[in-house]
């Protein structure tokens, strides 16, 4: 665990909380570009964000202890994901902490939590939220998992920055199964960040809200809070993604160059990333909650017929 | 026979022997004291706690000495108890000492007067049940294993039924017995096979033998239909759901904690240790059946009404899953792959210990939610969180734990089995290299499907808004059951921080059963556990929870310092419609609707639609478990046509009884003259 | 460049099962049509990539006819045929789509375990892809068995067809040119068939359900 270790830790944590509301912002003005309306500012979710803060928390009359501290575990586990995934750098400290397996836990627990908490308002829409959440999320989360495995299959580990390196060194090798994980990744990430053709997350209808309806009762910085994990959340997937199925440009350990150069490439390869996702969102349209299982079951089979064709194929 | 050796030169199993003593003795005490409550629940039952927490030291300084053997001139004249302490049954050991600590803690609690059950009586057979339990993972014999395994179906069939004034509960009580019997001859004939004809009944004799293939399989699918129909494994599985809500709560703490795996034990024992020869298609076999009932219980789980109901469909899923580690264990041994093996094998224990503290702990939380509303069912509870928060914060890790959910004990030993399945390229049989990632998904989903019920009974039970006016008085738990339910969460959390020692617990006991062991590879890493190496996989469950700790932490105190903390208290959004009752949350039927819709095929569906023009329209819908009118209805019922047939024997008049002697004499002497 | 040319046929037979898979789980029949046009062109640039590779020129002409034939011919035809007959949607089917999708992994799992140990002993650069074309080639079938309406089974057996092909050129580096003139005069005569038949149906039942069909038998 050396110096230059544990600054690249550092780095990768204040970065991802920096660049997580900056990329929900360009995905927000891409997808108002695409619509042909006049798009918000850049920078309107760190806006959003202070003026959040800045308010009094309104909250209900018996809402519980659990209700008050869930923004703070929820804002805690996103954080604790964004630490060990190789954004810029593969040489983590954390990372032996918590390898793919425990990061899909770390993402049931923050669902786990927010469906809790959104129990326990006792209104109508929080428990339709909790259980929407909960449909999404047991289906969504073994498909992610398979996801992992393909690769963790082709790299014989399940560490995400081995993952990584083992990727980014290997010649120029297509997986076949690579492809059936990045459709099947493609429609969970969907599903899991709220996005449409799952979930609009600018809908103000009550009955079509998925993510939406748990957050209904959260004011001023418990949902600031909830906000940024929402953006950490979508930072956090990209970046699965592209250390998945574009690994190159992440720097590796004893190299302080390299650190330098996987900035501006991380940021490049973000913002191809939110342009596609604002160009699926605006040529998809939201399908019917009871369509939604049938969606991630696709990409759950989708994803097993991945782990299978590595076995045909004899990798791993 | 010697005189007794010095105290200080007595082995672990004299001490284990104490432990039964003793608690045989506080049950006769518990007799001689039949109507004094006070002096039971008081004194008798802490008194058996303290004496788990001795078993369970003992276990644990016996999991690392070596196997103890000894013979107790108790019994018939001829076959004497052969008992045998080793690494196997020290685990168990630690396993019932530590649960039963926690359990008898809440139970001198719990107990309250006017039960049906006098309260001595209740005693006795509750510590009947405990010392029977051990006794079964100490026997050496079929004999002594037979007698404590009985002992055990007896004294908790007697615990089930303890308000035996109510039908539906003496019921239930019947259908356990009745399985409970069906299992126990599967047990009887595998044993019977097993000696190989030497007349032989103790172990050493049936690990001695060389069984051929057919045999031996014999042997394994009734040991198979034998242990599963006491672990609730599909088709026997039917009991479950009935026997455990009808229990009282520490009593089905104990079955849901321990007696299940009792039963998982006595599959161990017969297939990894008694007999000597593996066959591949023994693990397909264990895996498949672990598998279905896996997905069967975690979906009817889902769909449940009332809350011991849905636990115990919890525990059947979480004995399938254990069930289906072991299937991948004994595959992996019958292809000679060490390593591996034991890595499946570490797991499912490591899952065996984790659930039994967390499914104890939630039964005994739904104990005091009983006791302080006096309601078992989902519809008619809410919002206790504000009442009982004692039982809700405890509550609240065990169900995390149950979802698997890191940084908790269910987490690891899910982690450590999928890594299992990960590793296994390299089958020599290319059908069963393809079968291995199809079922690593199945298990994935079955857990996430376990966090929609955990999330579905905390949630409904203790958030929202109660949906009964009565729920305001819900009383919080008193001190016993505070403290027994704390030593349960304290095992939660503990086996979830530290999986290195507990690997260590572990590694003497797959040594043992397939020669292999994690210890090695896990012990120098300290805070880090890692199966293989390092590059392969590891986990930090410390660190892990520190790093959520301390960003809460930080978050928080960021938080106030650049901002402020103030806030308000406000009736909840209500869209504009004032009229908002606590009737209008989610009832536990409509959270597990998405379930019930997506699995219909699995249930047996009754559905009551109101008509368009029904003055009072009405909506019920019922789910039946359909393997009970496939299988239990069909079977009884030829059981009955048969037994009436046979019944016509019965004719009642004593000519016919004197003609049933006179023509079997002359039958006899028939048979005789040849 | 050699050494990829394993991979690039292994991501074309990739492609072609996420083709399959996605069709047996769709509704709409444009967006069926589309599908199969698609893996029509992934079959034309796997088979010239493999003449490529193989330096054998016969697979250059039959992608040559595969373009024509499946991915613009027949793709253009069924297109006029469904605006002349005005079928979009596809509601019924004989199980449901998660059903479906559930026999669609089993039917995977089967053909993987099928092709294993042929795939081990292979020598040609694409014989592991054989087991992923048997795969497709039963999905196909099952799409043809559990649609109700005649456009997508005349699609499912297609597609069936582009499995085969797809089988014979990986595995056997092609088929004798005879042989594959033929196949594509069968097919093309089949789907003239099935054309008109589905024009005969649609005059004498109003619609394409070929349950109307059932209305024939003599009871």
């Amino acid at each position: 665990m050396s110096i230059l270790g544990v600054l690249s830790q550092l780095l990768a944590l204040v970065l991802a909380l920096l660049l997580a509301p900056l990329l929900t912002g360009w995905v927000n003005q891409w997808r108002a570009r695409l619509q042909n309306k006049s798009a918000p500012g850049l920078l309107q979710p760190y806006r959003m964000l202070h003026k959040l803060f800045n308010k009094d928390s309104v909250m209900a009359e018996h809402a519980s202890p659990l209700y008050r501290t869930a923004p703070y575990v929820i804002f805690s586990c996103m954080l604790l994901a964004s630490a060990i995934i190789p954004t810029i750098s593969t040489d983590l400290p954390l990372s032996p902490a918590a390898d793919a397996i425990a990061l899909v836990g770390l993402f049931g627990l923050a669902r786990v939590f927010i469906s809790l908490a959104a129990m326990d308002v006792g209104t109508a829409f929080g428990s339709m939220g909790a259980r929407r959440e909960m449909l999404v999320g047991f289906l969504a989360e073994p498909a992610l998992l398979m996801v992992l495995f393909c690769a963790s299959m082709i790299t014989r580990s399940t560490s995400l920055t081995v993952i990584v390196e083992t990727l980014a060194h290997r010649d120029l090798a297509i997986y076949p199964s690579m492809l059936l994980a990045g459709v099947a990744f493609t429609m969970v990430s969907l599903a899991e960040n709220a996005r449409v053709p799952v979930d609009n997350p600018e809908t103000h209808l009550e009955l079509t809200m998925i993510h939406e309806s748990m957050i209904l009762e959260y004011s001023a910085r418990h949902l600031a809070l909830l906000e940024w994990a929402a953006s950490l959340k979508l930072f956090a997937y990209s970046c699965v993604g592209l250390a998945l199925f574009f690994p190159w440009g992440v720097a590796e350990a004893n190299s302080p160059l390299a650190l330098f150069l996987a900035l501006p490439v991380l940021i490049f390869k973000l913002a191809i990333g939110g342009f596609l996702l604002a160009l699926i969102e605006t040529l998809s349209a939201k399908m019917r909650i009871f369509r939604v299982p049938e969606f991630l079951g696709t990409a759950f089979l989708i994803a097993v017929i991945g782990l299978l064709v590595n076995v045909l194929l004899g990798v791993g | 026979m010697n005189p007794l050796p010095a105290i200080t030169d007595w082995v672990h199993l004299d001490w284990v022997l104490v432990v039964v003593v003793a608690w045989l003795a506080i049950g006769f005490m518990g007799v001689v004291a039949l109507r004094r409550f006070r002096f039971v629940a008081v004194v008798l039952f802490p008194v058996g706690a303290c004496f788990s927490l001795l078993l369970m030291a003992v276990a644990l300084s016996a999991a690392f000495s070596g196997t103890e053997t000894a013979v107790l001139p108790l019994g018939l004249p001829q076959l004497p108890f052969h008992l045998r302490l080793d690494s196997l049954s020290a685990y168990f050991l630690l396993l019932i000492g530590g649960v039963s600590a926690g359990v008898s803690a809440f139970a001198a609690g719990y107990f309250r007067q006017g039960e049906g059950t006098p309260p001595g009586l209740m005693c006795l057979e509750y510590h009947l049940f405990l010392a029977s339990l051990s006794m079964v993972v100490l026997a050496n014999d079929a004999y002594i294993f037979m007698v404590a395994w009985e002992t055990m179906a007896m004294s908790s069939f007697f615990l089930v039924i303890a308000n035996h004034r109510i039908p539906e509960i003496r019921h239930a009580g019947y259908l356990y017995i009745l399985v409970a019997h069906i299992g126990a001859l599967g047990i009887l004939l595998c044993f019977g096979l097993l000696q190989a004809n030497t007349g032989d009944y103790t172990f050493a004799n049936m690990r001695a033998q060389h069984l051929s293939p057919f045999w031996a399989s014999t042997a394994f699918v009734l040991a198979v239909f034998g242990f599963g129909a006491k672990a609730g494994v599909l088709p026997l599985h039917a009991w479950l759901p009935e026997a455990h809500p009808a229990a009282p709560s520490p009593v089905s703490a104990l079955m849901s904690g321990v007696m299940l795996k009792i039963a998982l034990y006595g599959i161990l024992r017969v297939s990894f240790d008694l007999l000597q020869t593996r066959i591949w298609w023994w693990g397909v076999l264990l895996m498949a059946v672990g598998l279905a009932t896996a997905l069967f219980g975690v979906v009817f789980s889902t769909v449940q009404v009332e809350m011991k109901r849905l636990l115990a469909y919890s525990s059947i899923e979480n004995i399938g899953l254990m069930c289906a580690g072991f299937g991948l264990s004994l595959l992996f041994s019958a292809y000679d792959m060490k390593a591996l093996s034991a890595l499946a094998l570490t797991a499912s224990m490591y899952h065996m210990l984790a659930h039994a503290f967390f499914k104890s702990l939630l039964f005994c939380s739904t104990g005091a939610v009983m006791h302080a509303t006096g309601e078992r069912s989902l519809g008619k509870l809410g919002g206790l969180m504000r009442y009982m928060p004692w039982v809700a914060w405890p509550t609240l890790v065990g169900a995390l734990a149950c979802a698997g959910l890191p940084p908790f004990g269910g987490f690891v030993a899910e982690w450590m089995l999928l890594q299992s399945f990960l590793f296994t390229t390299g089958l020599p049989n290319g059908f069963l290299d393809m079968l291995v990632p199809v079922m690593a998904a199945l298990i994935a989903l079955i857990a996430a499907l376990s966090g929609y019920t955990m999330v579905k009974y905390f949630g409904v039970i203790f958030l929202g808004q109660p949906r009964e006016e009565s729920l305001s008085h819900a009383h919080d738990a008193g001190s016993w059951e505070r403290l027994g339910m704390s030593w349960l969460v304290a095992g939660c959390v503990l086996l979830g921080l530290f999986p290195n020692q507990v690997i260590a617990i572990i590694d003497p006991v797959t040594q043992l059963l397939v020669h292999a062991g994690l210890a090695h590879t896990v012990a120098d890493n300290g805070w880090l556990l890692i199966p293989v190496n390092v590059e392969r996989a590891s986990y930090a469950p410390a660190i892990f929870l520190l790093g959520i700790l301390g960003s809460f932490a930080l978050a928080f105190l960021l938080v106030r310092k650049l901002y402020h903390g103030r806030m308000r208290r406000v009736p909840p959004w209500d869209c504009g419609y004032p009229w908002q009752t606590p009737r209008m949350q989610d009832t536990a039927e409509g959270f597990g609707q998405p379930i019930r819709q997506i699995f219909e095929p699995f249930f047996r569906l009754k559905r009551h639609l109101p008509k368009a023009f029904d003055e009072q329209p009405s909506y019920k819908v019922t789910l039946e478990d359909p393997l009970w009118y496939w299988l239990y209805l069909p079977v009884a019922t030829l059981v009955e046509r048969v037994s009436r047939i046979i019944g016509m024997l019965q004719q009642g008049r004593i000519a016919v009884y004197l003609m049933y002697s006179f023509v079997t004499l002359i039958v006899v002497l028939l048979v005789v003259k040849r | 460049m050699i050494k990829f040319a394993p991979q690039l046929i292994n991501l074309f037979a990739t492609l072609i099962l996420l083709l399959s898979f996605a069709m047996i789980s769709q509704r709409r029949i444009v967006t069926l049509i589309n599908l199969f046009m698609i893996q029509g062109a992934a079959l034309v640039a796997a088979s010239f990539l493999l003449g490529y590779f193989t330096h054998q020129p016969d697979l250059y002409v039959s992608g040559v006819l595969t373009m024509v034939l499946k991915v613009i011919f027949i793709p253009w035809m069924l297109h006029r045929v469904i605006r002349k007959l005005n079928v979009r949607w596809d509601v019924e089917t004989l199980f449901n789509v998660p059903t479906t999708m559930l026999i669609g992994i089993g039917l995977v799992i089967f053909s993987f375990s099928l092709a294993l140990p042929i795939s081990r002993l292979s020598d040609s650069i694409a014989g592991g892809s054989l087991g992923i074309a048997l795969a497709c080639v039963f999905l196909s079938f099952m799409m043809m068995i559990t649609r109700s309406k005649a456009v997508p089974q005349v699609i499912g057996f297609l597609s069936m067809e582009n499995g085969l092909i797809f089988a014979a050129t990986t595995v056997t580096n092609g088929m004798p040119m005879i042989v594959e003139f033929g196949i594509a005069l069968d097919v093309l005569v089949g789907v003239l068939i099935l054309g008109v038949f589905m024009f005969q149906i649609r005059e004498k039942f109003d619609n394409l359900d070929i349950h109307n069909l059932e209305a024939l038998r003599e009871d």
